[in-house]
């Protein structure tokens, strides 16, 4: 984790639940097929209210955007992991939010698939969609580019090791929970 | 010092004679729960990491219940049900409730309890957020994502942070037309969708006794609508009785401690509670019926793990005998062994199925259906601009297939009543002390078919 991070911002506010972050019809697709799992990519936060923008541009399965802003409880609702998982083929690498609910947070870090950062301060108010921002996980700071202005993100806490390990399975093997190779 | 119900199933599972909040440790699980929609994934994260070959840690432990997409016919959906049963087959599966068999059952976290999968004093862990519905057998039961399912499914062991109890202490007793729905959304309305993070939410109090199990179901289904981790009731006589008729071992059956210490306490009085309407797109959103009578509405929906019970669909068909709905009205029972019921169990002479029917109802297969959307052809999927009353347990936007339509939440009283009204409607006009007593008698008396030791 000793990589600073560098990406665009999306901005969304509380309670962005998992049915907006990826709509429950498209869950049929496979995760694993290398070319059906871009679908996850292409409707991630397809959900969402209209007049936050879009998040993956028609016909792209990639967002431009790798950072996600939001305020509290974010990824409440059902415990797909669908949605983490569609977060990261969009492109993200970090949620920064006042709050996570439970499953998400636990899916994020379990899975490996992004890192689910907190702040105390409501930056989705602060920062705006596009928005450059810089995340320094040793620091634990992040910088809004446009302002230069440096917030300080809460400690990850005691899943750190989960987190550093990248996921549930490498951490285990570290631990000797489980055999170090299938 | 005392610990609470949920501390003293975490320190059994973790082999430990005491744990605190804010514990991390590793827990033996009992049972896991999947489902169609998460199962396949699973298993593919299983199989990638601990080999193709690979064998669960205890098949008969495993509990796999499709029901999310089964009466459509998109094709992927068809194909999530083939590796369900690619999965069953290659791990030998004694508990498959698979799809188009005469096993089917359902909506899993009412399979779960009826057909006695739900041990009190047991970690039950799902692949669904509602796994906490089954903690109203008092059993410590929460939802997790495909990778920890994987994981279980090699190991039988999971990470958990004991959480803080949350408890609601409910006195007196429900007055007619008012039910466990209308507290559980009066509860979410006060504290918050994220008012319970983390916690496990403890219901104690002769409030929850008076409550049918069925009813506690549908306090614990939405546990985690305020965030929290599971939702849990001690086993008391009527549950005993329940699970003993499904040859379920009540001997761990617990309490919290007399000492034991909560994080907050919040305490209802019963009889004061009127019927709650959460409104658009949040459960939080509850308000009192009164409140928002007349508003309008255009569609109806009777279904899903939380609205979805045999009690639900007595209570409806109490307001609905011998009247006609003027609203687009669907209803969907959790489970076959429900919708069995639904044709048996009569209110005043006449079979619940009869009345759904002769007041217009739409009466769909067991399954999650429109609950959460799904795929277009779904049944009851809302499509447009709907104004939909329902008694499933999430209105966030597009939930159930529309972003463009608007979902209230309320109990299946209000939805009857607001059913034959055509607007948002209180349900007590509709009912007397007379009448109600049929939905306890009738769903005390239905002892449901297909129970009993798990085959
Ligand atoms: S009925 Fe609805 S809430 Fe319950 S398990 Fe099915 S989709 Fe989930």
């Amino acid at each position: 984790m000793a990589e600073k991070l560098r990406g665009l911002a999306f901005v969304v506010g509380d309670n962005v639940d998992t049915d907006q972050i990826i709509p429950a019809q498209y869950l049929v697709y496979s995760l694993t097929d290398p070319e059906e799992r871009k679908n996850y990519g292409r409707y991630a936060l397809s959900g969402l209210p209209p007049e936050l923008g879009r998040f993956v541009q028609e016909g792209q399965w990639q967002s431009r955007y790798s950072v996600i802003v939001a305020g509290r409880n974010f990824g409440c609702g059902s415990s797909r992991e669908h949605a983490p998982a569609a977060l990261q083929i969009a492109g993200v690498k970090a949620v920064v939010a006042q709050s996570y609910a439970r499953i998400f947070f636990r899916n994020a870090v379990d899975g490996g698939f992004l890192l689910p950062l907190e702040t105390d301060l409501p930056l989705h108010e602060r920062i705006r969609t596009g928005d450059a921002v810089t995340i320094d996980l040793d620091e634990g700071v992040l910088t809004h580019e446009p302002s230069g202005r440096s917030y300080p993100l809460r400690p990850i806490g005691d899943v750190e090791a989960i987190v550093r390990a990248g996921g549930l399975f490498a951490y285990a093997r570290q631990l000797g929970i489980i055999k170090a190779n299938p | 010092m005392g610990m609470t119900l949920s501390e003293k199933i975490l320190a059994r599972g973790a082999g430990k004679s005491a744990v605190r909040p804010g514990d991390k440790v590793w827990v033996q699980v009992d049972v896991l729960m999947t489902h169609d929609v998460c199962g396949p994934p699973a298993y593919a994260i299983f199989q990638r990491e601990f080999g193709k070959g690979a064998r669960f840690w205890d098949p008969a432990k495993v509990v796999v219940i499709p029901d999310h997409y089964i009466f459509t016919e998109d094709p992927h959906a068809r194909r999530n049900l083939e590796e369900l049963r690619r999965m069953a087959r290659e791990q030998k599966l004694p508990h498959f409730y698979d799809a188009f068999s005469p096993r089917y059952s359902g909506v899993c976290h009412v399979t779960l309890p009826e057909k006695g999968h739900v041990v009190p004093g047991s970690i039950l862990i799902g692949t669904d957020s509602h796994t906490c519905t089954s903690g109203a057998l008092g059993a410590f039961a929460t939802g997790v994502g495909n990778t920890d399912a994987a994981f279980v499914m090699g190991t039988g062991k999971l990470w958990l942070r004991v959480p803080e109890t949350f408890r609601v202490l409910l006195h007196g007793r429900l007055s007619p037309g008012v039910m466990a729905k209308d507290v559980i959304l009066r509860l979410i309305g006060d504290i918050g969708v994220d008012g319970a993070t983390y916690c496990a939410l403890e219901f104690q109090g002769e409030g929850v006794a008076s409550l049918s199990i069925d009813e506690r179901m549908t306090l614990c289904n939405m546990a985690v609508e305020a965030g929290a981790k599971n939702g849990i009731i001690p086993v008391d006589g009527l549950a005993r009785r329940y699970l003993e008729e499904r040859g379920v071992d009540c001997s761990l059956a617990e309490a919290s401690d007399s000492n034991a210490q909560y994080l907050a306490t919040r305490e209802y009085r019963l009889e004061a509670l009127v019927p709650q309407v959460a409104r658009p797109h949040s459960p939080a959103h509850a308000v009192p019926v009164t409140d928002c009578e007349g508003e309008p509405l255009t569609t109806a929906y009777i279904g899903s793990c939380t609205g979805g019970k045999l009690e639900d669909f007595v209570a409806a068909a109490v307001i609905l005998r011998d009247r006609k709905v003027k609203l687009d009205t669907y209803a969907v029972p959790a489970t076959v062994a429900v919708r069995e019921a639904i044709g048996r169990v009569q209110v005043d002479g006449k079979s619940v199925e009869q009345i759904l029917k002769e007041a217009g109802v739409k009466l769909g297969e067991p399954s999650c259906a429109a609950c959460l959307g799904g795929p277009e052809d779904t049944f009851g999927r809302l499509r447009g601009k709907e104004i939909a009353i329902s008694t499933t347990n999430r209105n966030f936007l597009g939930r159930m297939g529309s972003k463009e339509a608007k979902i209230y939440l309320a109990s299946p009283a209000t939805v009857a009543a607001s059913a034959v009204a055509g607007c948002i409607a209180d349900p007590r006009p509709f009912v007397d002390e007379r009448s109600w007593e049929l939905v306890a008698q009738a769903s005390r008396g239905a002892s449901l078919p297909g129970v009993g030791n798990p085959g």
